[in-house]
């Protein structure tokens, strides 16, 4: 299995700010999901992340919490999603993430679930919950027999030494996150973080790094790509799914908000 | 001794443990795990430990011969009279030690989950008794049901703060009070309240704990003229104060080691917290252990009477022994704990927790024989649950 991964291509040839936009997999309806990729891919997104929902997300916020539950509810799980995504690469191009937690992956079978992943043209994976030692013990064989790249994130608390062994065993990009918080506790970017972006950005990382948490609009997307390849937007547009009335459009015009394109 | 069923260098016991947490909270984790077990050696942490362990907690709790249980199952039964303790349950030996080890982290502010609300009133406590402050998470349904240990926490000077995310109870509770944690990493340590949660969580809180399993001891040394007793019956919520109970017989093959979970209203009903009878391995609150979960993966909710045993998992260390055979392990129905609790009140006197009933309930499974010796750990006394016994045993009529 050796094509070039999406990210890896997205990242060399890029020429403005990267987006990437997180949305939870069936929500607002369990049948949302290739509308709400088709139409990010239409409105200009970069690179999609898809939530798989799960019962505990200690990672994230109440936005993201609830269209977890919301998706689980209408009957949600990792095969039904796999089957949503099956002819995915018929209309998406830009590179997909998954994310998710490591409870519903190890019931599917680790193995099993890389499998599915390549099949159906998943590029990534970020899994907040799993560390990187068992990262390296257990999973990091697996998921690159199936050309899966593991992202991993790093905080402000993150020590320059763990960060220069993250680095070391990434691929694609690394998953800044913005401020000690979970997803969607805050908006906007202070002077503090500005000083972390700034030193993370003097360590001369191998890899790139896109900002994420806290991310919601044009300006904070502008500002935290001054310090790194682009930015992640959530919880923002979670909010939005939750609220439009016609998902297609709106998604579409909120990607070329963000991207400028409109 | 050979500590076979102790935690490894990794922070796992066989195949169970481990810390599966975010990066977020990795720095706080970290310096926990590079710390805990200085901190705790130290000389001074341990005279302050037991300490407020003897004047504060009232340590030694005794070990009582229950004469009449003795003659009713025809063996030689005691209880480890934990239901004494400050707080009316072991937890506070638990908070006590996370407390010490808290203030030499150098934090100022603790965070708490509680489901019945005793380990979040055992956190108040010692957090009123250091000058801390104290944010306990608590399931909006807990909340409800348990109103008087919300009311403790509250004069105890405590800010409960309702989860109100997924099934708003003990599970949802952990979630909020980690991702508090997460929110604030800095000044804040978080008290996890049994052998749960990732790596060194579980193996702190056993030692914490341990100090009932070294009484016992000492105390049948001098009551039975041997150090051991041949079995040792405990409830397991997420497992602390079994493994407290456990935790110095470990490694004594003559001792046998009896594990009384929450059948709720029976294993094969749909509603219950047995987690070794219907869990399978998985991940839950940063560690692997056995996990009641829909094939999907996803978090079942449970069901018992006790809140204090309404969780879907167990601490990766009772995995382990369930696994391994060293400790068996029996699912007790809410009917039976309230039978037992009702028998221990007539026949000796003492009202126990509805958790700790379930550890009482097992007499009658075990076939102890006349010349054995039987301890069951009384984790808790039974105030808190008075409204359920007045309920369900009809105290009214
Ligand atoms: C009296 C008592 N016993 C037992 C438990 C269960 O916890 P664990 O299994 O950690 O001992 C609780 C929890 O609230 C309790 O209050």
């Amino acid at each position: 299995m050796t094509r070039m991964n999406r990210i890896t291509k997205l990242f060399a040839e890029a020429t403005e700010p990267i987006l990437n936009v997180y949305a939870t997999a069936g929500y607002p309806n369990f049948g949302d999901t290739m509308t709400v990729l088709n139409a990010l891919q239409a409105g200009g997104v970069d690179i999609i992340e898809i939530g798989m929902p799960y019962s505990d997300p200690v990672a994230d916020g109440e936005t993201i919490q609830q269209s977890n539950q919301v998706s689980l509810d209408q009957g949600m799980t990792v095969a039904h999603l796999f089957e949503q995504l099956k002819d995915m690469r018929q209309t998406v191009s830009v590179p997909v993430l998954l994310m998710g937690y490591i409870n519903p992956v190890l019931q599917y079978g680790v193995e099993a679930f890389c499998k599915k992943c390549a099949e159906v043209g998943v590029d990534g994976l970020i899994l907040p919950d799993l560390p990187m030692a068992e990262y390296e013990s257990e999973y990091q064989a697996i998921f690159e027999q199936y050309g899966l790249y593991n992202i991993f994130l790093i905080t402000p608390q993150t020590t320059d030494a763990r960060i220069a062994q993250i680095d070391a065993i990434s691929q694609g990009f690394i998953y800044m996150v913005s401020s000690a918080s979970t997803t969607g506790a805050k908006t906007g970017i202070s002077s503090d973080q500005e000083t972390y972006f700034k030193r993370i950005e003097g360590m001369n990382l191998k890899n790139p790094r896109l900002i994420g948490f806290g991310i919601s609009d044009r300006a904070s997307f502008l500002k935290a790509s001054e310090s790194a390849a682009g930015a992640i937007i959530g919880s923002a547009f979670v909010k939005l799914l939750g609220q439009a009335q016609d998902l297609h459009s709106e998604i579409v015009g909120f990607v070329q908000s963000i991207k400028g394109k409109k | 001794m050979n500590h076979s069923f102790q935690v490894d260098e990794r922070g796992y016991y066989g195949d169970f443990g481990g810390a599966f947490i975010p990066e977020m909270l990795y720095p706080n984790v970290e310096e926990l795990r590079s710390r805990y077990l200085d901190i705790i050696a130290d000389q001074s942490f341990q005279e302050e430990f037991h300490a407020l362990l003897k004047d504060y907690v009232g340590r030694p709790t005794p070990l009582f011969k229950a004469e009449r249980l003795s003659a009713k199952y025809n063996t030689n039964i005691y209880l480890k009279r934990e239901d004494l303790c400050h707080t009316g349950a072991h937890k506070v030996n638990n908070t006590i030690g996370q407390i010490l080890v808290a203030k030499r982290l150098g934090k100022n502010k603790i965070v708490a989950e509680t489901g019945a609300g005793q380990h979040g009133v055992a956190t108040a406590t010692v957090c009123a008794l250091m000058g801390m402050e104290c944010i306990v998470y608590m399931g909006a349904i807990d909340i409800e049901r348990q109103a008087p240990n919300v009311a403790r926490m509250r004069m105890l000077g405590a800010t409960v703060v309702a989860a109100q995310s997924g099934s708003k109870t003990l599970k949802d509770a952990t979630n909020e009070a980690m991702r508090h944690w997460i929110n604030n990493p800095v000044d804040t340590h978080y008290i996890i309240g049994s052998v749960v949660g990732p790596h060194p969580y579980p193996d702190m809180v056993a030692r914490f704990q341990s100090v009932i399993s070294e009484e016992i001891r000492s105390q049948l040394q001098e009551k039975e003229g041997r150090d051991y007793p041949d079995y040792v019956i405990a409830c397991v919520g997420g497992g602390s104060n079994a493994a407290g109970a456990f935790y110095h017989f470990l490694d004594e093959p003559r001792t046998q080691l009896i594990a009384a979970e929450a059948a709720g209203q029976g294993v094969g009903t749909g509603h219950s917290a047995a987690t070794t009878f219907l869990g399978k391995a998985g991940v839950l609150h940063g560690s692997k252990s056995l996990l009641m979960q829909t094939e999907d993966g996803q978090v079942i909710e449970p069901y018992s009477i006790s809140a204090g045993l309404d969780y879907p998992g167990i601490g990766p260390m009772h995995a382990h022994l369930f696994k391994t055979g060293r400790a068996k392990f029996y699912d007790i129905t809410d009917e039976e704990a309230l039978e037992a609790a009702l028998e221990c009140s007539m026949l000796e006197g003492i009202i126990p927790a509805l958790e700790s009933a379930h550890a009482l309930a097992v007499f009658g499974k075990l076939n102890a024989k006349p010349n054995e010796v039987v301890v069951v750990n009384l984790s808790g006394r039974g105030d808190k649950d008075l409204s359920t016994y007045q309920q369900r045993l009809k105290l009214n009529d």
